[in-house]
C-alpha cells in the first residue's frame, strides 16, 4: 500500500498564536481517516493545510509523495508560484461545511465549471460526466436547479459531485454535515459511505461518531493543536486511553 | 379533527376592504395637477410654440447625439479604469494599493468642474508630446496645440473623475462576495484571475449594477459641465448658449433640453432593469417560470397515470 498523505511535525501559527503544534500522521491510499476533536483543536486548519489553503509554518506535508506548497532543491525550500499551487490542488477535492456552491450557476454548471475551465475538458463530455455524478448522488432531476432552490443536504451532495468531477485522488471533508438539519445528515453520509466503499482516499473532519465507527479505517482525536490519541475507531471510541478523549466522547456520544 | 385530503374546500369569496380616503387623496391631487397644467398651458413665458418648434431641431438632435457619445465614452473609460483601480486597491502589492489610493484621493477630492477646466488647459501646459528614449532619440512627436481635441479632453476629464467613483463601487461589490466562494474556486484549482472572472465578479455584479446605473444617469447630466473644457456641442450648450442666447427665449429651450435628458434617462432605466434581472440569477429561491412550467407538466402527467 502506498502512502497518500504524509504529515511530519506539521505546525501552523497565526501570527503569535500556534494552532497546530506538530501533527504527524499518514494516510494510505484507499484509507478513510476521521479527525475528531473540540472546536478550535486545529482539525479544520490541518485539513486546509493539506490543499495549501493555509501555509504550513513548520514541518513537512506530502501528498502522493509531493511536498505541498513548496519545492525542495538542495535542502532549500522554494515557495511555489500560484500556478504550481493551483495545479497541485486540482487533484485534491474539498467539501466545505457551508457547501460554497456557486449561487449564480445551476447544479450542473457548478459541476462542469472546473473540469471545463481548469482542466480543459470538452463541454459535452463534462456534461455527460456531470449527469452521471448527479445520478450517483441521487439528484438526476435537479440538474437545472440553482443552489438556493435546493435543501442543505441536496446542496452538499452537489458539492461532493463538483469535487468528484475533477477526478481527485484524495477527498477532504470539512464538517460536511454540521450545517445540516438532522434529517438531512443521513443522505450526505450515505454518499460519503459509498465513496469510501469505492476505494476513495478520504480525510473527514466530523462529529458523526456513527460514521466514524462504520466507515473509518483510523480515527484521530485532536485537541489543542496536537494529536492526543489515534487508532482503529472501534477501539478509540469504546476504550479511549486519555482523559481528554474520554471527556470529549462522553459529550458527543 | 383531522380529515384526510379528499373533497377540496370552496375558495374564499369575501367582500374586499374599502379604502375611501385613498379616493379623497387621489381627487385632491388630480385637482392640483389640473390647476398647474392649466397655468402652464396659458402662461406665455413657457413659450410652448417655441418648444414645439425646437424639440426636433437639427442642432438639438446633434446635441443629444454628442451628449450620448460623451456619456458612453466617459463611462466606458470610467468603468474600465475603475476595475483596474479596485483590483489594485485589493491587491497584496503595496505599490499598487498606494497608487490607487492617491488617484482616488485626488480625483474624488476635487470638483469635476475644476478638473474639466484643467483638462482644457492641458494643450497649454504640455504643448508637445514626444515618445522616445529619455535623453535619446525621439520616435513620435505630437503637437497638442495644433490638434482640435476638446471632445477628447472632455471624455478624458469625465472618465478619470468617474473612474474614482466606479473603483469604490466595484470594490464594494467584490468584497460583498463571501470568502467561501473564492475558497471553493481555489480548492478546485482555479487561478486568482479565473476565480475573479468566473466566480467573484459575476456575483459582485448584482451589487455593482444598481449604483453604476445611477452613475450612468448622473454622468449623462454631468456632461452639461463640459462647457468648462470648453466643449460646446453637447445638448445643454447648444440649447442654452447657442439657440436660447440667439432668440432670447431661455425657458422653452431649457424645457427642450430637459425633455431630451428625461427621454434618455428613461431608456437607460429600462436597460438597467434588464441587467439587474440578468445578474440576479440564482439569488431567489423562487422557481423561474420555465421551471414552474416543467413542474406543473410533470404533476399533470403524474396525475393522468
Amino acid at each position: 500500500m502506498t502512502v497518500m498523505v504524509q504529515a511530519e511535525q506539521v505546525c501552523k501559527n497565526y501570527g503569535a498564536l500556534p494552532v497546530l503544534k506538530g501533527v504527524t500522521l499518514s494516510v494510505d491510499r484507499g484509507q478513510v481517516l476521521v479527525l475528531v476533536g473540540p472546536s478550535g483543536s486545529g482539525k479544520s486548519t490541518f485539513l486546509r493545510c493539506i490543499n495549501h489553503l493555509e501555509t504550513v509554518t513548520a514541518g513537512r506535508l506530502y501528498v502522493d509523495g509531493e511536498l505541498v506548497g513548496y519545492r525542495e532543491r538542495a535542502g532549500k525550500l522554494y515557495e511555489m508560484s500560484p500556478r504550481e499551487a493551483a495545479k497541485q490542488r486540482r487533484d485534491i477535492g474539498m467539501v466545505f461545511q457551508h457547501f460554497n456552491l456557486f449561487p449564480h450557476r445551476t447544479a450542473l454548471d457548478n459541476i462542469i465549471e472546473a473540469p471545463v475551465h481548469v482542466k480543459g475538458v470538452k463541454k459535452a463530455q463534462a456534461v455527460e460526466r456531470a449527469k452521471d455524478l448527479l445520478h450517483q448522488v441521487g439528484l438526476s432531476d435537479k440538474a437545472d436547479a440553482y443552489p438556493a432552490q435546493l435543501s442543505g443536504g441536496q446542496q452538499q451532495r452537489v458539492a461532493i459531485a463538483r469535487a468528484l468531477a475533477m477526478d481527485p485522488k484524495l477527498m477532504l471533508f470539512d464538517e460536511p454535515t454540521s450545517a445540516l438539519d438532522p434529517e438531512l445528515v443521513g443522505e450526505v453520509l450515505a454518499v460519503m459511505k459509498r465513496l469510501a466503499g469505492e476505494g476513495m482516499t478520504m480525510i473527514v473532519v466530523t462529529h458523526e461518531m456513527g460514521f466514524a465507527r462504520e466507515v473509518a479505517d483510523e480515527l484521530v482525536f485532536m485537541d489543542g493543536g496536537v494529536i492526543v490519541e489515534s487508532g482503529p475507531p472501534r477501539e478509540v471510541l469504546s476504550n479511549p486511553q486519555h482523559d481528554r478523549t474520554k471527556t470529549f466522547l462522553s459529550k458527543v456520544m | 379533527m383531522t380529515a384526510a385530503a379528499g373533497s377540496s374546500p370552496a375558495p374564499i369569496d369575501a367582500v374586499p376592504l374599502r379604502h375611501p380616503w385613498r379616493w379623497v387623496g387621489a381627487g385632491v391631487i388630480v385637482v392640483l395637477v389640473g390647476l398647474f397644467l392649466y397655468g402652464a398651458a396659458t402662461n406665455k413665458a413657457y413659450g410652448w410654440s417655441t418648444y414645439a418648434e425646437y424639440l426636433f431641431n437639427d442642432r438639438i438632435l446633434l446635441g443629444v447625439w454628442n451628449t450620448l457619445q460623451l456619456t458612453v465614452y466617459a463611462m466606458v473609460l470610467g468603468v474600465g479604469l475603475g476595475i483596474v483601480l479596485s483590483v489594485m486597491r485589493l491587491s497584496p502589492n503595496p505599490v499598487f494599493g498606494a497608487v490607487a489610493w492617491v488617484f482616488l484621493w485626488i480625483f474624488r477630492g476635487t470638483p469635476v468642474y475644476v478638473q474639466l477646466v484643467f483638462w482644457g488647459l492641458i494643450p497649454t501646459i504640455y504643448q508637445n508630446i514626444q515618445l522616445g528614449v529619455p535623453f535619446g532619440p525621439s520616435l513620435l512627436h505630437v503637437n497638442l496645440q495644433s490638434l482640435s481635441i476638446p471632445f477628447l479632453l472632455a471624455v478624458v476629464g469625465l472618465g478619470l473623475n468617474e473612474a474614482a467613483y466606479m473603483a469604490e463601487i466595484i470594490r464594494a461589490g467584490i468584497t460583498s462576495v463571501p470568502e467561501g466562494q473564492s475558497e471553493a474556486s481555489t480548492a478546485l484549482g482555479m487561478s486568482w484571475g479565473m476565480t475573479m472572472r468566473r466566480t467573484v465578479l459575476p456575483q459582485a455584479m448584482r451589487v455593482i449594477i444598481p449604483p453604476t446605473g445611477n452613475e450612468l444617469i448622473s454622468m449623462l447630466k454631468t456632461t452639461s459641465l463640459v462647457t468648462a473644457v470648453p466643449y460646446s456641442y453637447d445638448l445643454y450648450s447648444i440649447a442654452s448658449r447657442e439657440i436660447a442666447a440667439r432668440i432670447f427665449e431661455p425657458v422653452p429651450l431649457l424645457l427642450v433640453a430637459a425633455t431630451w435628458y428625461l427621454v434618455v434617462t428613461s431608456i437607460l432605466m429600462v436597460g438597467q432593469h434588464h441587467l439587474e434581472k440578468y445578474f440576479s440569477k440564482g439569488i431567489s429561491r423562487q422557481l423561474t417560470s420555465k421551471q414552474l412550467e416543467t413542474l406543473a407538466k410533470a404533476q399533470t402527467e403524474a396525475g393522468h397515470v
